[in-house]
């Protein structure tokens, strides 16, 4: 069992969501995390689904999607070079006695404040997941009061090229060379 | 020119060739149904219930291998339709489903006769669109029967509100479909074909398990071709039959839960399993664990998540079989495999899982023979589910594709007269034989009067044994012979019948048999025979659930004697 991430390019239409998570649901796939937004490429939009599963279940869960009519392309960026990164909002309290300590620790985090009150700060911190628990906890002490954090997005660095659509190349797909993973992986996709 | 969305609807499906429409109308659809005599080169029959509709629209899909189509109205009509649906799906069936909704603005305020079916749909279609603009319409009914049939055919739905019919719109037929999120795999990786060849070149004990994918395909002749080239003997699942014939020297027959003794030994024999068009059903490899232990598996299917998802495959081809196959049958050289043969047929003379056993009673299994012996084979079977199925599957020899129609991925009882009904419109001139049971047959019993209405002369075998004979079978052997909620008393099937205006006969002793096929045979119309069977007889052979394939529960040797 492991983490994988995968990358959805999906139909910016209605429903799209509910088909993807009707799936993870139906197949009895556990989805971790999944954030969605517009691409580059008008009217479609890009899934970052985080899914823990051995291999072979994962691979499963891909191709489940590729079949969704809505879903333009699959990909599994687990193995590949990739900047992942989550972001969250986190309350803490805050009197003047703490402040200051609070400030030192979230600038050590390249974090900011985003909103001050008489006895509560805003932290808005990027980074990956371990980033994002670890000034969680520093600031557990002081008192959390709410936090709100978003799904994983991710990305491969430029030498992996970029996820994208290519238009009316009909065998494209199967073009594509894929590197392989398990043993119940199949070379001609 | 401006058209209202139920024109441009019809003018779409007369676009896509659709002739025939299997529906029910209400409330919501009725702009639709209003304008459909201005179309008279749409037919549309009336069924009693939705569920009819759907099935009789999968059962013309199967026989015709053309996209069958049912209309129902929103809500209950369309959760009507579910079943049918579900059993298309599971199938692998082409059939498009439209469905009315409530207008536009009482979508989402559970509005009268308001269902969300697009919802409750979508894990059993293969896609389904809500249009919510007329000047919508005619591109997704193209998209609709784009994705419906080609790839992996599946059931698609279409649902529409009340207003968007009465809508107008510019009516603009699409010249061709794009998808960018819909391109099926069509040739086989060559490399992959390359290795597939190879294994089965060496191999000794190689075996062909032969899906639906390859009547589908259309690759009955490559399948033949590929099976004599190489002497692989060939077995099929439920619904593959019909894609090899099963008069064939190389043909074992079905394999599975209830597949022939030796069909289910030489897969448990093989040194090699090419499986072509086929999900590996759990109904067809018994427990997974203990499927096929000696042998490497081939792969070949033109749905990718079908690869690796049941059973692993050594040597995966995603593709269509036909396709596949072609390019398949150049690399595999001629052989000659006399051992491995004569030892299957020596399991086969050890197990005769056909035989008929002596008995002055009247046996299913005589009945469904007789009706194979007097049309010659040359005849449409569709079943119901249950005892009745297997027996249409066992003791009718199939040599054609599309011959044996069973729902068998959802196995819907009711399925069998509403999909005979389908099947006969879509193939008039052939013998369709319904064969059901006494408990299925009820649950779409009132589709008789769609027979009648449409004049259809389908031949029905009630197989009657006063049980819901399958439940029973296994309250028998796996629940200590307790019979709850089994034994039926059912209605008089000659009476009722008759009421729908159908000619009918019962029959109760085994020299009424032939005489009743012939006299169903020789009339004009709809027949109906009530065969009264013995009402404790079983289905062998059998693979106990949990069991693995080559744990085979046969009829008990007292009871055989060879034929």
């Amino acid at each position: 069992m492991a983490k994988h991430t995968l990358i959805a390019l999906v139909e910016n239409k209605p429903g799209v969501l509910n088909r993807v998570a009707s799936l993870f649901r139906r197949r009895g796939f556990n989805i971790e995390s999944i954030a969605v937004g517009h691409t580059e490429m008008p009217g479609l939009s890009r899934m970052t689904i985080l899914v823990d599963g051995t291999a072979a279940a994962v691979e499963q869960v891909r191709k489940q999607l590729d079949k969704l009519i809505d879903v333009v392309k699959v990909t599994d960026i687990t193995d590949e070079s990739a900047v992942d990164r989550e972001l969250a909002l986190i309350k803490v309290r805050a009197n003047p006695a703490t402040r200051s300590e609070i400030i030192q620790i979230v600038d050590i985090f390249r974090a900011s404040i985003v909103d001050v009150a008489a006895d509560s700060l805003v932290v808005e911190v990027t980074g990956d997941e371990d980033k994002i628990d670890s000034l969680f906890h520093l600031l557990k002490g002081f008192g959390i009061k709410e936090i709100a954090r978003t799904g994983r997005i991710a990305m491969t660095r430029g030498a992996a090229g970029p996820i994208t659509v290519a238009e009316e190349k009909p065998q494209q797909k199967a073009a594509r060379p894929k590197k392989t993973k398990g043993a119940n992986e199949i070379s001609n996709l | 020119m401006k058209l209202t969305g139920a024109q441009i609807l019809c003018e779409s499906l007369i676009k896509e060739g659709v002739e025939v429409m299997f529906g029910f109308p209400g409330g919501a659809v009725l702009p639709f149904y209003d304008v459909l005599p201005d179309y008279p080169q749409l037919r549309h029959l009336l069924v009693r219930h939705e569920q009819g509709a759907a099935h009789a629209a999968d059962g013309y899909a199967r026989a015709s291998g053309r996209v069958g189509v049912c209309v129902a109205t929103s809500g209950p009509g369309g959760t009507n339709l579910v079943t049918g649906i579900a059993g298309a799906y599971l199938d692998s069936s082409p059939v498009v489903a439209i469905t009315g909704q409530v207008a536009r603005p009482f979508i989402g305020k559970d509005a009268f006769q308001e269902v969300d079916i697009t919802g409750i749909t979508l894990p059993i279609t293969k896609h389904n669109y809500l249009v919510m603009r007329a000047e919508d319409m005619a591109a997704v009914v193209n998209e609709a029967f784009h994705i419906a049939s080609t790839g992996r055919p599946g059931p698609i739905l279409i649902d529409i509100p009340r207003d968007v019919f009465i809508e107008e719109a510019e009516f603009r037929y699409p010249d061709k479909v794009n998808l960018r999120g819909y391109k099926p795999t069509i040739q086989g990786h060559p490399a992959q074909v390359k290795k597939a060849a190879k294994l089965i070149n060496e191999a000794k004990r190689p075996l062909i398990i032969a899906g639906r994918g390859v009547i589908i395909s259309g690759a009955c002749p490559q399948l033949k071709e590929l099976a004599e080239k190489g002497q692989i003997p060939v077995v099929t699942t439920l619904l593959g039959i019909g894609s090899f014939p099963q008069s064939h020297v190389l043909s074992l027959g079905m394999l599975g839960m209830h597949g022939m003794a030796h069909a289910n030994m030489a897969v448990n024999a093989a040194d090699l399993i090419v499986a072509i068009g086929m999900r590996f059903d759990d109904r067809a490899t018994a427990k997974v664990s203990g499927f096929a232990p000696h042998a490497q598996i081939i792969h070949i299917d033109i749905d990718p998540a079908e690869i690796g998802k049941n059973v692993r495959a050594d040597v995966p081809i995603v593709g269509d079989v036909k396709n596949v196959l072609e390019a398949l049958n150049e690399q595999v050289s001629p052989q000659n495999r006399v051992d491995w043969i004569s030892q299957i047929e020596e399991w086969q003379r050890e197990h005769p899982s056909t035989a008929i056993r002596e008995t002055e009673s009247l046996l299913p299994q005589y009945v469904v023979r007789q009706i194979h012996e007097i049309t010659r084979g040359n005849a449409i079977v569709v079943t119901g589910v249950g005892q009745n199925q297997m027996w249409a599957a066992h003791y009718f020899q199939y040599e054609r594709p599309n011959t044996l129609i069973s729902c068998g991925g959802l196995g819907p009882m009711g399925f069998e007269l509403p999909a005979a009904l389908g099947a006969k419109v879509a193939c008039p001139e052939e013998t369709v034989w319904c064969i059901a049971g006494d408990g299925g047959f009820q649950m779409t019993i009132q589709e008789l009067a769609t027979v009648v209405q449409e004049d259809l002369a389908l031949k029905i075998a009630i197989i009657n044994n006063r049980f819901l004979g399958m439940v029973r079978q296994w309250q028998q052997l796996f629940y200590r012979r307790r019979y709850v909620a089994t034994p039926l008393a059912g209605p008089d099937f000659v009476k009722v019948a008759e009421a729908y205006g159908i000619a009918a006969v019962k029959v109760t002793d085994r020299l009424q048999v032939i005489p009743a096929i012939e006299r169903a045979m020789e009339h004009q119309g709809p027949f109906l025979i009530d065969f009264v069977v013995e009402p404790e007889e079983n289905v062998y052979p059998m693979v106990p659930p949990g069991a693995a394939l080559a744990e085979i529960l046969e009829q008990p040797r007292e009871e055989v004697s060879a034929r």
